[in-house]
């Protein structure tokens, strides 16, 4: 990976860090309601495995999204604006941090539920012929739904492309993954015939260096993959609502994906990096701010839409 | 004459000819077993690319469903009995319902889950309930029923290509053998269609050239065949007319040819195979009262399964469910108030 690549990941690893840190200071100061699930600490995760996709492939995320919204090149503005319920958001303040959507990206709050909808939109586009792939990201906490293993069984039975990526950063809200699961992750994929790689590492040179042939090889071959990403979050699972041990979360400071990422850079190209992040976040969330409300009457036509009659020919 | 299962066929059929999008899949849906109930005779056989017979999990199947309408597709899935549906509402409630609105209208989910309920066949307390009150009020979801008084071939043509939302399409299991337009034939009732805003029609039936009815009663789906057979037996033993409206769409309703009926009539009775209690007539009393500007007092009562699972025992079932007699019962008993 040539150096103008190394500095592109810490940019981008920046820009996530930098927005979710601002994101928890905002609800912090009390100016966003709602809620969040930040991915301080899971940087590398979103950026070494959509790095690997092209832009035309299929990101489906979950309630940890933000990072993989930005890696696969959303608008932070929009994210920003969603956030704080505003009209010119991603779903227009209708769906909050956890439903974003924009071309070639989707994203569902409900554990486990996604998994189906992205297998599906990965038969789509097998039919279609289109060569889209389908990443969907689940966390450690998601297998203990039932709907994720019929998921995997149809992807493998009926050779769809799609990529399941874990992202295991140990624990399920407050449960840890000792609490959660039996048996590990990489058999269950086994035992549906789903070809599984699994990497204890937060850097995202090794990330990204290992998704690119799993990618290539879910478009060419049309079959599912499954890659297993142990992490690890320094924040709380959604905002001050950490109960892990403050020695165990400092011993994973040594693994911060841009700890490692920083020391591959001089300074001056870290720091330059660090001030284009901190000025566009600074600007991004000062123009949300800024933005008009949604309009609670445009709900009801909204309303209207949903029940928008379309005339069938009946014969009595 | 078809019957409703012909019809259904058809529909399919012609669905997947007309429109290459069109995907059908559910369990042991193909040739030469064709589905649990026949639904899908002929189609593998025909459309062997489109047609995918699936594991036993319906969940998924309707996530799948979900993923490629996101996509462009326009699919269609059958659940192997309505009772199973229980296992596919999150992904309808929280998933396939929840796109459109959620991503501020930037998506459509044109998805059809379509399945058999009902009792009647002795089937037992986990294959023979009527649930679909369970997915009435949804927001973003259709529930439309057909019934043997109109071609339910347009409706689910209709559902599968037309309906941009995910519609959930109830299939009474005596019904697939109702002959289609068999009341119109047996001339004794005169059969219409009410003028209603939303896409899927209502229907009004009643023994022709009465200058007063007694009674509005609201239903759907198969029970209107039983509803008609009691109308029909009021009408002759009783002097007792009824005005029968049955939707096809349940959710969301038009309640105004109900309500029409009922500052006619002054009196109103539902009628729904499924339990009663917070039922779909609940509701229909609901939007008739609130709809009743001028406050004409009316009589209402429902009638349903009983608050039971249902039995597997014959004399058992019929008790359980509601029958003919019922409804003779109880219109009477609202009529003599």
């Amino acid at each position: 990976m040539c150096d103008s690549n190394t500095t592109r990941l810490i940019q981008e690893m920046l820009r996530i860090r930098l927005f979710e840190e601002r994101v928890l200071d905002e609800f912090s100061k009390g100016s966003l309601s709602g809620t969040t699930h930040t991915c301080i600490g899971q940087e590398a995760d979103a950026v070494g495995v959509i790095g690997a996709l092209q832009r035309s492939d299929i990101v489906f995320s979950n309630h940890r999204g933000h990072g993989h919204y930005l890696a696969h090149g959303g608008s932070m503005h929009a994210l920003a604006a969603e956030l704080m319920g505003r009209r010119t958001g991603a779903s227009g303040g209708l769906g909050g941090s956890q439903h974003m959507h924009f071309p070639g990206f989707y994203s569902n709050g409900i554990q486990g539920g996604i998994v189906p909808c992205a297998v599906g939109m990965a038969l789509a586009e097998k039919r279609k012929k289109s060569g889209v792939i389908v990443a969907v990201f689940l966390g450690d906490g998601t297998f203990g739904e039932g709907v994720v293993y019929e998921s995997f069984n149809i992807a493998a039975l009926w050779n769809v492309p799609v990529l399941f990526v874990v992202e295991n950063n140990r624990y399920a809200q407050s449960t840890p993954l000792s609490a959660n699961l039996s048996g590990d992750f990489g058999l269950r994929f086994k035992a549906f015939n789903i070809a599984v790689d699994e990497l204890d590492t937060t850097d995202v040179i090794a990330i990204r260096t290992a998704a690119e042939p799993i990618v290539a090889s879910v478009r060419d071959l049309g079959r599912p993959r499954a890659l297993v990403l142990h992490t690890y979050r320094f924040a709380p699972h959604s905002k001050g609502d950490d109960v892990r041990d403050p020695a165990e979360i400092e011993h994973y400071r040594q693994f911060d994906p841009i700890v490692l990422m920083r020391a591959r850079i001089s300074n001056e190209e870290y720091d330059e990096a660090l001030d284009a992040a901190r000025d566009e976040i600074s600007k991004t969330f000062g123009q949300a701010a800024m933005d008009p409300w949604p309009d609670p009457a445009a709900l009801l036509n909204a309303r209207e839409e949903l029940l928008k009659p379309c005339v069938p020919s009946y014969k009595l | 004459m078809r019957t409703v299962l012909q019809a259904l066929n058809e529909a399919m059929h012609e669905a997947m000819t007309r429109d290459e999008r069109v995907l059908f899949m559910g369990e042991d849906v193909l040739d030469p077993y064709g589905g649990a109930f026949k639904f899908s005779k002929g189609l593998s056989t025909k459309f062997p690319d489109r047609v995918l017979t699936t594991p036993i999990s319906e969940a998924a199947l309707v996530g799948i469903a979900s993923g490629l309408a996101l996509r462009g597709m326009r699919p269609v899935v059958e659940i192997m009995f309505g009772d199973f549906l229980t296992l596919t509402f999150d992904q309808l409630l929280n998933h396939a319902c929840k796109y459109r609105w959620m991503y501020n209208d930037q998506v459509r989910v044109p998805i059809v889950v379509r399945t058999p309920m009902g009792g009647r066949r002795g089937y037992g307390p986990t294959h023979s309930q009527s649930i679909e009150k369970h997915f009435l009020g949804i927001p973003g979801l259709r529930v439309v029923a057909p019934n043997a008084l109109g071609d339910p071939k347009e409706l689910l043509i209709h559902a599968i290509l037309s309906d941009d939302d995910p519609t959930l399409f109830i299939e009474h299991k005596l019904l697939y053998m109702s002959r289609i337009g068999q009341v119109q034939q047996a001339g004794r009732l005169e059969v219409t269609q009410c003028n209603s805003a939303l896409a899927y029609p209502i229907v009004l039936a009643r023994v022709a050239g009465v200058s007063k009815y007694d009674i509005t009663i609201a239903t759907y789906g198969y029970m209107a065949d039983i509803v008609l057979d009691a109308v029909w037996r009021l009408a002759m033993e009783q002097e007792i007319f009824a005005e029968v409206i049955v939707p096809t769409c349940l959710s969301p309703l038009d309640a105004s040819p109900i309500l029409n009926s009922v500052k006619n009539t002054g009196r109103l009775l539902t009628v729904e195979e499924g339990t009663a209690t917070l039922g779909w007539g609940s509701e229909v009393l609901s939007l008739v009262t609130e709809g009743n500007l001028k406050n004409i007092s009316f009589a209402f009562a429902r009638v349903g399964a009983w608050d039971l699972p249902i039995p597997s025992s014959r004399p058992l079932e019929n008790a359980v469910l509601p029958s003919v007699q019922n409804i003779i019962d109880v219109t009477m008993k609202l009529v003599a108030q």
